[in-house]
């Protein structure tokens, strides 16, 4: 095992994927902690479904495979699908789960027929397209991991950079539009890295499981902390964490795709938060019940203990 | 004939959808249909495992258990005091990956899609013949979402008012002693249920699809709950007809082509709908503000 593990540390591919995904676990762990705080956890499901007709459609353009081309293609439709979802729910009484069910939904259907058309219309070069939306980080180009690695950073650099202002517009939009803040433009661009982070991860993980790298690190790192910045620390270290564990997984052993994995290591760093998280965590409530109901029953004791002394003194005294 | 099929499997799975979406539009539940459609997937890959065959009645029992685990561990976590969104995704992602991970490592065993799963095919509707001692009984997909769509509409129409009442007031049909938490999880068995019933024959994203557009849709059209059940499975039907013909002419997926039809459905509501449309409005704000000038 050991040995093993050497051999994908000297392979310099292997060395680059690994960092691929770790930037990309980081990265959408970041965002994830934002998206959560605002109530907006299945906006990933909702974007990574919209951005298909964006990558057909950029592949019918272009007529070639090229994944900074399908990024844009993917970034311009799942901004258009952001926009729909902020209007439906804005100019109509569909409430907003309804407004992403339908936008999710539309928008994949759009996608769906132009790929049948793409690939009814006989051209050659179609192949990869269905591998894109499914994931296919064991795959991967180096030129890709170099993108996705370079994307993911760039998102990260940016929340740390406009942490303050993103802060304040998550928790209290309505005290940070009185401090004078442009609210509207720091919820655009938190939209925008959302659906930059969903596009890159759709590469690695594929469209169905890139809502877990948003939700999933961010909601176990909830369980531990109260305070913002220690939150997003810890969702883009687990997120980190269930990159490189589903990678390094998924290379030892032959039919285990690498998204899969990847989310049932963030599912598992789940789990453990939820029964083992202090204060927040399940076994702490269990102990904490635990020590009420002690502490009732032996005022309780005590409570009638006193009782039938009082009692006792009573009837002696009646005698 | 082929034509007649495929729109009839079609517009059985849009009634069946349709019924249910409108309550869980109204619920604010409209996601659970899209959870509930990825979840069931390592329970249709167990029935594969375990039966070695596809056969429908073994994989929808696998994939109806699945369901209802998945809106239990969802009730579960928001006991615990998590969001509702947060608790369906992590719920659905997880048990989407177990199944794409038991699919992959099985794969050279059974006979799979992982696409087929997901996007189904409704124009193979037609060769899967149901036959009971040598008679042609037509498809067997028909039959399946027939029977459905009857259970369906059985167990509505028997608690219309309970049903009615959880939708929109869970807290007055608690304290009218409606046993609520009862009636979610039936309401959210009869979801497994036709999610998957449909899902062999025109798969997850038409169900989703079919829960939430048109149901939504009718909820633009009006206020009253049985006319929003009417016009929901009238805009499905025309969904799944206009889709048809729009995917022959474009020679394009027919399951895509229906909801893309029934997306544009929801756009002209959306817009020129009499009640909440955007045109409406905005003519009524205007004859307000010329009234009060």
């Amino acid at each position: 095992m050991l040995v093993s593990i050497l051999g994908w540390f000297s392979d310099p591919n292997m060395r680059w994927i690994l960092m691929g995904s770790l930037l990309l676990g980081l990265g959408s762990g970041v965002i994830g902690s934002f998206t959560f705080l605002r109530k907006q956890s299945l906006l990933g499901d909702a974007l990574a479904h919209a951005a298909l007709p964006g990558i057909c459609i950029a592949f019918m353009l272009s007529g070639v495979k090229s994944v900074g081309l399908f990024m844009i293609g993917a970034i311009l439709s799942g901004m258009l699908a952001t926009f729909g979802i902020h209007f439906v729910t804005r100019y109509s009484r569909i409430k907003q789960d309804a407004a992403l069910g339908i936008v999710l939904t539309v928008f994949f259907g759009i996608g769906v027929v132009l790929m049948t058309k793409i690939q009814h219309s006989g051209n050659g070069n179609q192949s990869g397209l269905d591998k894109y939306m499914f994931g296919q980080a064991a795959s991967m180009m180096l030129s890709d991991v170099y993108l996705m690695g370079a994307v993911s950073l760039a998102l990260v650099l940016v929340c740390l950079l406009f942490f303050k202002e993103f802060k304040l517009v998550s928790f209290d939009p309505g005290f940070a539009r009185g401090m004078g803040l442009k609210v509207g433009l720091y919820e655009q661009l938190l939209l925008l890295l959302t659906v930059v982070a969903v596009v890159v991860g759709i590469q690695a993980v594929g469209v169905v499981l890139v809502a877990a790298l948003l939700i999933t690190p961010a909601v176990a790192a909830r369980y531990w902390t109260d305070a913002l910045g220690v939150m997003v620390i810890l969702a883009g270290l687990f997120g980190a964490l269930s990159g490189v564990t589903g990678t390094l997984i998924s290379s030892t052993l032959s039919n285990l795709p690498t998204g899969p994995v990847t989310v049932l290591a963030a599912t598992a760093l789940f789990a453990v938060s939820l029964v083992f998280a202090p204060r927040r965590g399940l076994l702490a409530k269990w102990i904490r019940h635990r020590r009420t109901q002690k502490d009732v029953r032996e005022r309780l004791e005590i409570h009638t203990a006193t009782a039938t002394i009082s009692q006792h003194t009573a009837e002696k005294g009646a005698e | 004939m082929s034509d007649f099929w495929i729109i009839l499997t079609g517009t059985l799975v849009a009634a069946t959808s349709g019924i249910l979406g409108c309550f869980l539009v109204l619920r604010k539940m409209s996601l659970v249909g899209d959870a509930i459609s990825h979840s069931v997937l390592p329970g249709i890959a167990i029935a594969f495992m375990v039966g070695g065959s596809r056969d429908s009645l073994l994989m929808m029992i696998g994939a109806a258990v699945l369901g209802l685990i998945t809106v239990f561990l969802i009730q579960l976590l928001q006991q615990g005091g998590l969001q509702s969104d947060a608790s369906i995704g992590i719920v659905f992602t997880a048990l989407f990956a177990i199944g794409v991970i038991l699919i992959s490592r099985n794969a050279a065993n059974i006979d799979l899609d992982l696409d087929c799963v997901l996007f189904g095919e409704i124009a193979y509707v037609q060769w899967d013949i149901l036959i009971i001692n040598g008679y042609n009984m037509g498809p067997a997909a028909v039959w399946f979402l027939g029977i459905t769509l009857f259970i369906v509409l059985l167990v509505i129409g028997l608690f219309y008012k309970q049903f009615k009442l959880c939708a929109f007031d869970p807290a007055l049909a608690a304290a009218l002693g409606i046993p609520v938490a009862l009636f979610h999880y039936l309401l959210m068995g009869l979801v497994s249920l036709s999610t998957v019933a449909s899902f062999e024959s025109v798969g997850a994203i038409l169900v989703v699809g079919m829960l939430i557009v048109p149901a939504s849709t009718a909820y633009l059209l009006t206020d009253r709950l049985s006319r929003m059940l009417l016009y929901s499975v009238i805009i499905g039907a025309l969904s799944s007809a206009g889709g048809y013909y729009f995917a022959k002419w474009l020679d394009a997926s027919i399951a895509g082509s229906m909801i893309t039809v029934a997306g544009l459905l929801f756009l002209l509501a959306f817009l020129f709908s009499p009640l909440h449309g955007l045109v409406a409005r905005h003519n009524k704000r205007r004859r307000m503000k010329s009234m009060t000038v």
